[in-house]
């Protein structure tokens, strides 16, 4: 038996099922393998063996009992800690929440923890996931495994890191503008947006409450459709969640069928601003759909390219009202000022300015300004239209097509402090993610190979209507057979092949 | 409209927003927005008059709960992330305002 | 906060309307007496221990999100429709932002331009006149929670060391109903605005939706007001009074802001534009909090909240679920118990018509009953310095007294200590009349006994009875009844005497 942390999910699944591994034996490899790397990594926050241990032995036990078990019962997660964990911290990547214990769990935790699957700890992310690089995390910056002088791409930066480096076989991320596709894009993994409302945001940390949803991060579709699975469904404590079926995206997973599927290249997502090396990777990807029998046409969606200012409207306002409770009376940071006894509005004042840092204050203030009064029609609502639009663009895609295309990302994983000093640089590398945010649409990125100028991770995008998760994981699964993408050998050693 | 944001703009949204922003984070901050404000405004000309304001990604109403009383947390656990407590309550510093 | 440099003189009211004409406005909030939060499924229980009816959601914590009770907004629409209002076919939760500690996610959840009720009116008899009052809309939102100042000489925020918050209390459901403006002859305006309190506070029991207790806070009054000039179409800077807690203070209220305002404008100031803060103890009001510009509260639809769009099968399921309006029951119980107007007048301004009604219903006629809770019950209640429901008896128990009385049993001064042992707890009229040996003896046995010896020890008396002066039967009457300590039935006793001396 190869190391188990090199193992896929759903190959752990089957050595579990058929005995020739135990979760304990595959949780404690992934557990030495954090303690290993995860110095060069910084992928996770906090880590938690005993927790992960004890489910690890609860679910060999009930198999050696003979009990039947959900399939990923025993194969060991990473979730992004942004996620209530009760026994484990949950900081949000901020100081705010430096050591805050929630007293409940997200419902995405309930489920993983109904099915069995043993929690390794809490991975590390952009400030309240405000970020496309990870940098700003308030504790320590994540590292792309492919190069560890380059950010893994953000916010779920440290899921993303996990699952790449061999230290987690799946982890949770949550994407609010390509949280989790970009940074599975940078990675070379495979990462998905699921409808809005078709997993629960119960104890889900919000940064922006119309536009957040988790979803699964993995080194394959079929991990991600089996993980996908156990997220999914009516949450009766998140009004926004959909009560609807879960789309059959596992049997989507194991299909990777694109006979006769009509696939639309966004012609407003490529050619300038993207890297050539990624634009090429794409190219030959569409090129190899065609090839296996798809249909591919070009589509226009004009409205896209407002994509990103309605985004960064949209976003800062409703994190400018989601980040207020953050006020040092309940719970988190309390910094009194010096001098006379300060008053709690200067207590409150006074915590937000050093519990939170540079990137989240500016989108409060950016927030702030959006909502304030004679400001709100042109900026918020403004910004709500282009929404309307974005949707109608997709509307009128999906007349056409089944899935749309595009690369997931303008560029390759760039050098940490690369960016920093240019936050709008940096926000315009959401281009191609934040459509589908803004609309509630389901996204897949997958890894399709390294760009040929830089040597690193490309991801492709698909695209598909509300509801259809499952034909993200059909197209994706062919995908993944048709380009056959290398992997990465080990930490800063590039490809096995 | 123009996006003229000036440093005592941003001092008086860090005051809504109930953070003490230092000088220096002001300066930066009343830098860095106009330009952001330049680039975001392109959603006023993309906008007309007629479209709908979309708040909701996805069309659902009347989502409700029965009224049933459910358990919630014990003192002792909603008072466990509390800076500080007396008295089963959260204790907060003085609060200004109306008495 | 005030940047008056000097305290103008108050004008009195009467002088003051000679030549403003005060506009009013009331908000009022109700809390619905639903099981659980507005969001959560919280207790809302009033007088729990601190922070024992708390969850994630009304706590604010992170992650949490909230889920709309459906019977509240089942009371919403019910509460609109009582109130004459449209109901909207779709509407949202907003949220308004601002920082206070006692709202734990810094917004509330309100509505705002999108109210689940609007443009409805109520009519109000005062004084035998009718007041149409508009109402502008009515909304859900969520109370929050409760502070508890320390250190401070005064108990009251100013001078407070810390403060101690307790929110059992946040996120209850609270209706926010809101009038027009309310121009009214000037003299009325004090008893408009208390009818209009009041009237709220009937049409919340009968429609069962809230305890719609003002000591409580479970219904609570703001009143806004400003003044214009006599002919004037000017209107002036309002002040908004907060912490209204009684209907008399409704009534106190707007007297005390209109003669403040009159002062201040005679001495050619500006009226701040303010809340005040109304004070029990001596009926003024003193400077809340100043409203400015800076009151920016960023409304936005909440994004965590579906939007409502109540069916119009179910709006007319629910207007079919309406009680009797309490003007219209008003009028019907008038003409059933044959009351003539100042007698429901003072019924109902003693507060006492739920009360009799509960004991005609417990088979006490209209009168008695009215004879009893506005006679000798608001006597005691006076005393004691509580209300009418505050004493101690029941509609039911006060039906039993007096069915007594009906029956022969007791007599009025009987009855009245029937009553004393009901009110110390001695248990049903029955019991009492039992426990204390209070029913009226008319057994010839005993009572002849009795008239025997009276006349024996009054030789004279009785001799005067036996020549025809029939009316010195008194006397002796009264010796019986002192005898037998008032339990002896004088009409039987009186016969007795007759007989006796023929
Ligand atoms: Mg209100
Ligand atoms: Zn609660």
């Amino acid at each position: 038996m190869s190391d188990p942390v090199r193992l896929k999910a759903a190959e752990i699944a089957e050595a579990l099922g058929d005995g020739s591994l135990t979760s304990v034996d595959v949780t404690q490899a992934h557990l030495d393998r954090i303690a290993d790397v995860d110095d060069r990594l910084g992928a996770f926050l906090h880590v938690d063996p005993e927790g992960a241990l004890a489910t690890a032995a609860d679910v060999d036990a009930r198999r050696a009992a003979g009990e039947t078990l959900p399939t990923l019962a025993g194969v060991p997660v990473a979730v992004k800690d942004l996620i209530n964990t009760v026994g484990q911290p949950t900081t949000a990547g901020s100081r705010i929440l430096e050591g805050w214990v929630p007293p409940y769990d997200a419902t995405v935790v309930t489920r993983l923890r109904a099915a069995g699957l043993p929690i390794l700890g809490k991975t590390n992310l952009d400030e309240f996931a405000m970020g496309s690089s990870n940098e700003h995390s308030a504790y320590k910056p994540a590292r792309n495994p492919w190069d560890t002088e380059r950010i893994p791409g953000g916010s779920s930066g440290g899921s993303a890191a996990a699952v790449a480096g061999y230290e987690a076989p799946l982890a949770l991320g949550t994407d609010t503008g390509g949280s989790i596709r970009q940074p599975g894009a940078m990675t070379g993994i495979v990462g998905v947006k699921p409808t809005y409302g078709g997993v629960s945001r119960y104890g889900v940390i919000a940064m922006a409450s119309s536009l957040d949803q988790v979803g699964p991060m993995a080194r394959s579709v079929l991990d991600a459709a089996l993980l996908h699975e156990v997220l999914a469904g009516h949450d009766p404590r998140d009004s926004t969640s959909l009560d609807a079926p879960v789309p059959s995206v596992v049997d989507a997973a194991r299909r990777g069928d694109v006979t006769g599927l009509r696939v639309g290249v966004v012609k407003e997502l490529g050619g300038e601003g993207f890297q050539p090396g990624v634009q090429q990777r794409f190219d030959e990807t569409v090129e190899l759909l065609a090839q296996a029998g798809a249909e591919v046409v070009e589509v226009s969606c004009p409205s896209f390219e407002h994509g990103i200012a309605a985004y960064y409207l949209v976003m800062p306002s409703e994190v400018s009202s989601n980040l207020a409770r953050f006020d040092a009376m309940r719970y988190g940071l309390r910094v009194t000022p010096d001098g006379p006894p300060a008053s709690a509005e200067q207590v409150m004042a006074a915590s937000r300015d050093a519990g939170f840092g540079d990137e989240v204050k500016r989108r409060i203030i950016l927030g702030t300004y959006a909502l304030s009064s004679g400001y709100y029609d042109a900026y918020y609502g403004s910004a709500q239209k282009v929404r309307t639009l974005v949707a109608r663009d997709f509307a009128a895609a999906f007349e056409q097509v089944d899935v749309l295309v595009s690369p997931t990302t303008p560029t390759t994983a760039w050098r940490l402090g690369e960016k920093s000093d240019d936050p709008l640089a940096m926000y315009l590398e959401d281009v191609a993610t934040i459509p589908a945010n803004l609309a509630g649409v389901p996204g897949l990125s997958l890894p399709v190979g390294l760009a040929s100028d830089t040597g690193l991770p490309v991801g492709v995008q698909v695209l598909a209507p509300a509801l259809a998760d499952d034909r993200l994981y059909n197209v994706g699964a062919a995908l993944e057979r048709l380009v056959d993408a290398p992997v990465l050998a080990d930490i800063d050693a590039g490809a096995a092949r | 409209m123009s996006s003229a944001i000036s440093r005592e703009d941003v001092a008086h949204l860090a005051s809504l927003a109930r953070i003490s922003l230092s000088e220096d984070e002001l300066d930066r901050l009343g830098a860095e927005l106009p330009a952001i404000l330049d680039h975001v405004a392109a959603v006023q000309e993309a906008a007309s008059a007629d479209v709908p304001a979309m708040s909701h990604p996805v069309p659902i109403d009347n989502v409700f709960r029965d009224d049933v009383v459910r358990p919630g947390l014990t003192p002792d656990e909603a008072l466990a992330g509390a800076p500080a407590s007396e008295e089963q309550r959260f204790l907060v510093p003085q609060i200004l305002g109306e008495d | 906060m005030s940047t008056q440099t000097s305290t103008p003189a108050l004008v009195p009211f009467e002088r003051a309307i000679e030549r403003y004409d005060p506009v009013l406005g009331l908000e009022v909030h109700v809390e619905l007496s639903t099981a659980t939060k507005m969001f959560c499924g919280c207790a809302t229980a009033f007088g729990a221990e601190p922070n024992t009816q708390v969850c994630p959601v009304c706590l604010g914590l992170p992650g949490a999100l909230p889920v709309v009770n459906a019977k509240a907004v089942e009371s919403a629409i019910r509460i609109g429709l009582a109130l004459n209002c449209e109901i909207a076919e779709w509407c949202r939760f907003a949220r308004k932002n601002y920082f206070y500690p006692d709202m734990p996610k810094n917004f509330q959840t309100s509505q705002y331009d999108e109210p689940i009720a609007f443009d409805g009116y109520v009519d109000l008899d005062v004084e035998g006149e009718t007041f149409r009052i508009e109402v502008e809309r009515a909304h859900m939102e969520e109370d929050t929670g409760k502070s508890l100042h320390v250190g401070g000489a005064t108990g009251r925020i100013h001078g407070a060391d810390h403060s101690l918050l307790d929110y059992n209390r946040a996120g209850i459901p609270l209706i926010e109903i809101v009038t027009r403006t309310i121009e009214v002859p000037a003299e009325k305006a004090p008893a408009v605005a208390r009818a209009y309190v009041q009237h709220l506070r009937d049409l919340m029991v009968a429609l069962d939706v809230s305890d719609a207790r003002m000591d409580q806070g479970s219904l609570r009054a703001d009143v806004n007001l400003s003044l214009k000039p006599k002919g004037s179409a000017t209107l002036g800077t309002r002040s908004e009074t907060k912490n209204v807690n009684s209907f008399r203070s409704v009534e106190r209220a707007v007297r005390f802001e209109v003669s403040r305002h009159a002062g201040v404008l005679d001495a050619g100031q500006s009226i701040l534009q303010e809340t005040r803060n109304f004070h029990e103890a001596d009926g003024s009001t003193s400077p809340g909090r100043p409203k400015s510009d800076a009151d920016d509260y960023r409304y936005f639809p909440e994004p965590d909240l579906a939007p409502v769009s109540p069916s119009r099968e179910w709006v007319e399921e629910l207007r079919g679920t309406l009680p009797e309006p309490p003007a219209e029951r008003r009028k019907r119980l008038q003409s059933e118990w044959g009351f003539s107007d100042l007698d429901m007048r003072d019924t109902v301004g003693a507060g006492a018509l739920e009360l009799v009604v509960a004991t005609v219903a417990a088979g006490a006629t209209p009168a008695a009953a009215k004879k009893w809770w506005l006679g000798e019950l608001a006597r005691r209640a006076n005393e004691a310095g509580v209300g009418l429901d505050e004493l101690g008896v029941t509609p039911e128990q006060v039906a039993g007294v007096q069915a007594l009385i009906d029956e022969g049993r007791v007599n009025d001064k009987l009855a009245r200590q029937v009553l004393e042992g009901v009110l110390a707890g001695e248990g049903s009229p029955e019991e009492v009349v039992t426990a204390r040996g209070l029913e009226v003896v008319s057994d010839d046995g005993a009572l002849g006994a009795a008239v025997d010896a009276a006349i024996a020890a009054n030789p004279d008396v009785a001799q005067k009875i036996r020549d025809g002066k029939v009316q010195a039967a008194g006397a002796l009457i009264g010796a019986v009844m002192k005898e037998m300590r008032g339990q002896a039935d004088a009409g039987r006793v009186r016969e007795l005497i007759l007989e006796k001396l023929a």
